[in-house]
């Protein structure tokens, strides 16, 4: 019968690929990537005084007026790195609008009068954005350093030198890495 | 919308078409068995699996192959999901998964689907990622390819009476195509930041004095071969919006090429099998447009912004809720349309939270059949069978008996074609409707209003048609959906597949004629429009009045600040 003789290559064809692409490329693929991008492979870890004190990659939740905030997370607790995953609030939602509202005063409570970008007080997709836009940082930056004692100015040029601007001009967007940014402050600080 | 952003698309097309031609080529030679670099892995591999390389198949054996390979596929999944608890690699002492959702993700990832109904960093361990769900995203992928040779093969010659071998065909395309693209991807991706571990979580002690476990794993690898197998199951619940899947604009950039990659250069493949390199260029014209005509109004409807959002005093610098800042609007839309015109399924932002214009283009893109490009594969064939109710209106005004390739198109391919999409739309339509009708469907929905009705449509397409994607916020981890969008990927993926194969076993039976001054040129503009009007005139007809009910209701009500 046709499908009995299909039988032997198709279970063969199944279990080398299993153990083919399946076992041997990950462990050996895993073995390479150790040795030649040991920082990268096991998550970009950033340590102070031996500890791990985040990820590049990964946001964190930062709370005081002495740092830089991150984008809302839609993660329960915020920026729970143990899961990932967006609001799914629809555009239309009522709840969505109950969320923006409140955070958008904080905004301006936070941060003085002005405008409030849509990227800070909207959730992003992972729950665990990294970044933020740099005109949202550019807004922080007077509070922050006035919690700091820091002169704005520096504080201003610290920003703008740590910032990524699009490549020609156009592949990708004007951000910065919040975790970076908080610690070059503390640095700054420390100087 | 701006200036970089539109250059942003150019850009998209311009790296995937140029890539198309040479990767076309490479793929008829590979399918031809001209590719001989790996020559003794290859011959090893058909010894220890007793394939005997020379046989070749009829339509009938190579379905029945394709049925065979996948069930026992699936057995393997659904047993590595349930004992996942006892298998090795598994440091964070994942529990088995549940029969109803190990049946429901083992279907997904047989049929090239990848819809995900669980949490991967709680309900996944890595060895099942590795053992179970990257192996299917080779060897699914490669299968749909293999389909797709069984059918071009039929229009290549006449009077054939067999397709090929479909080991044969799925052990080439493995090893000459998808393995060394991935590999190299993946370091590219490792090199990014895209992680390759075995090592569990990590913990953090955060500046703000907090402690953050942070789930890693083996990423990279299956990170490549679901996007160029347009396979598009996330290492991680929020796909590659994640950072650990997706940690820049230029991993943003490959991942979207690796998803278009194949789709298009396949048409391409097929020219050259044809040795009629127009033929092929036509049918990619066809994918080209209608794809960008997605990129175009998704980005086009993000970045104009949520009208609630600006009127609660946000600036109006588009529409962020479930966007990376990494990414921003154009790459976030092309990557979501990218991965909705093929069945890849992967996200970098979240539908649920697109626009409601924004969010119809994906559902649309899906509806019209995945062709723009497609799965890989499986949009070739899909856009043959557009290609052939093309011929066969064309043919309908003149009175002719169509041909498409030199074939003749007659009652018996036609009515296996409207069988293969019928069968399609009932799953669709009135998967959706009944779902609805239940208390468990109603309960499943996470938005209310037109919103949630699109919820419930965009699943029921997503899964009949092999993508994956969803408006996530549908709770898809019920008896309902487990089950029923389990059965809907099955036929979506083999109902349709198998008319295919027959219409292709037929064709091949045929002898190939010379064009006459009757035939009707299918390499010219005037094919690719009517194509592109059939293929938007199928959809349309039958899905517009659901998507009126779901986006289009939801987008004026939306505008006439309505909130639900």
């Amino acid at each position: 019968m046709a499908p009995l003789r299909e039988l032997r290559p198709a279970i063969s064809i199944i279990l080398l690929f299993t153990l083919a692409l399946g076992l041997a490329l990950p462990l050996g693929f895993t073995g390479a990537m150790q040795l030649a991008f040991p920082f990268q492979a096991n998550g970009s870890l950033l340590r102070q005084h031996g500890a791990v004190i985040g990820s590049t990659l990964i946001g964190q939740n930062f709370t005081g007026a002495a740092y830089f905030t991150t984008r809302p997370s839609a993660l329960s607790p915020t920026y729970n790195a143990a899961q990932s995953g967006a609001s799914n609030l629809a555009p239309s939602s009522a709840a969505l609008l109950a969320q923006l509202r409140p955070r958008i005063a904080a905004y301006r409570k936070a941060y003085g009068p002005g405008p409030v970008p849509a990227d800070a007080v909207t959730a992003s997709g992972s729950g665990l954005d990294p970044d933020i836009s740099l005109a949202d940082a550019l807004r922080q930056v007077p509070a922050v350093a006035a919690a700091r004692h820091l002169p704005v100015a520096g504080v201003d040029a610290l920003v703008r030198h740590l910032a990524r601007y699009p490549a020609f001009g156009f592949i990708g967007t004007d951000h910065v890495n919040v975790l970076e940014l908080n610690l070059a402050l503390e640095h700054l600080e420390a100087r | 919308m701006t200036l970089g952003g539109w250059l942003y698309i150019v850009l998209v097309f311009a790296l995937v078409l140029g890539a198309a031609f040479p990767l076309g080529r490479y793929i008829a030679a590979i399918l031809e068995g001209r590719v001989t670099w790996a020559r003794p892995v290859e011959v090893a591999v058909y010894r220890l699996a007793g394939v005997d390389e020379k046989r070749a198949m009829r339509w009938q054996d190579y379905a029945i192959a394709m049925l065979l390979l996948s069930f026992i596929h699936f057995l393997l999944l659904y047993a590595i999901l349930r004992l996942q608890y006892y298998l090795p690699f598994n440091p964070l002492h994942i529990q088995g998964m549940a029969p109803r959702l190990a049946f429901n993700t083992a279907v997904s990832f047989t049929t090239n689907t990848n819809w995900q109904a669980y949490a991967p960093e709680q309900q996944v361990s890595y060895g099942a990622q590795m053992l179970g769900l990257t192996v299917h995203n080779f060897i699914s992928a490669a299968a749909g390819i293999a389909a797709a040779a069984a059918v071009m093969r039929a229009f290549c010659a006449g009077g054939l009476s067999t397709l090929g071998n479909l080991y044969v065909d799925i052990t080439r395309v493995t090893l000459y195509l998808l393995l060394p693209v991935c590999i190299i991807a993946a370091v590219y991706l490792v090199w990014s930041g895209v992680p390759m571990t075995f090592a569990g979580n990590a913990t953090a002690h955060t500046l703000s004095g907090a402690v953050q476990s942070i789930a890693r794993g083996p990423v990279a690898l299956q990170e490549a071969i679901k996007e160029f197998g347009t396979n598009g199951g996330g290492f991680f619940n929020a796909n590659a919006a994640h950072p650990f899947e997706n940690p820049t604009i230029w991993t943003n950039l490959l991942e979207t090429w690796l998803t278009l990659a194949i789709g298009f250069a396949l048409p391409i493949a097929f020219g050259h099998m044809l040795k009629d390199k127009a033929q092929g260029r036509a049918l990619m014209a066809a994918m080209a447009i209608i794809l960008a005509l997605g990129c175009a109004g998704a980005y086009a409807a993000e970045a104009a912004g949520n009208p609630l959002q600006i009127q609660a005093g946000a600036t109006a610098n588009g529409n962020w809720e479930g966007k990376e800042m990494r990414f921003g609007i154009p790459a976030s839309t092309t990557f979501d349309v990218a991965a909705t015109g093929t069945s890849c399924g992967a996200v970098d932002s979240f539908i649920d939270s697109y626009t409601p214009l924004g969010g119809a283009v994906p559902l649309f893109l899906m509806q019209l059949g995945e062709v723009a490009p497609g799965g890989v594969g499986s949009g070739l064939y899909t856009i043959i069978v557009f290609a052939l109710f093309s011929v066969f209106v064309a043919g309908l005004m003149v009175g002719r008996t169509p041909e498409y390739l030199g074939k003749k198109v007659q009652a018996k391919e036609v009515k296996l074609a409207m069988l293969a999409v019928l069968v399609l739309t009932g799953f669709i339509l009135g998967g959706t409707a009944l779902s609805l009708l239940t208390a468990s469907g109603l309960g499943s929905l996470a938005n209310a209003g037109p919103h949630g009705f699109s919820e419930m449509l965009y699943g029921w397409t997503s899964a009949t048609e092999n993508n994956g994607s969803a408006m996530a916020g549908l709770s898809a981890d019920t008896d309902l959906l487990d089950y029923g969008l389990g059965a809907a990927m099955l036929f979506g993926r083999f109902a349709f597949m198998i008319p295919i194969l027959a219409i292709a076993g037929s064709l091949a039976a045929k002898p190939k004629l010379p064009p006459s001054p009757g035939t009707f040129p299918t390499n010219g503009p005037l094919f690719v429009f009517l194509l592109i009007g059939v293929i938007i005139i199928l959809g349309g007809l039958q899905f517009l009045p659901a998507d009126t009910l779901g986006p289009l209701a939801e987008q004026f009500l939306l505008q006439a600040g309505k909130t639900f």
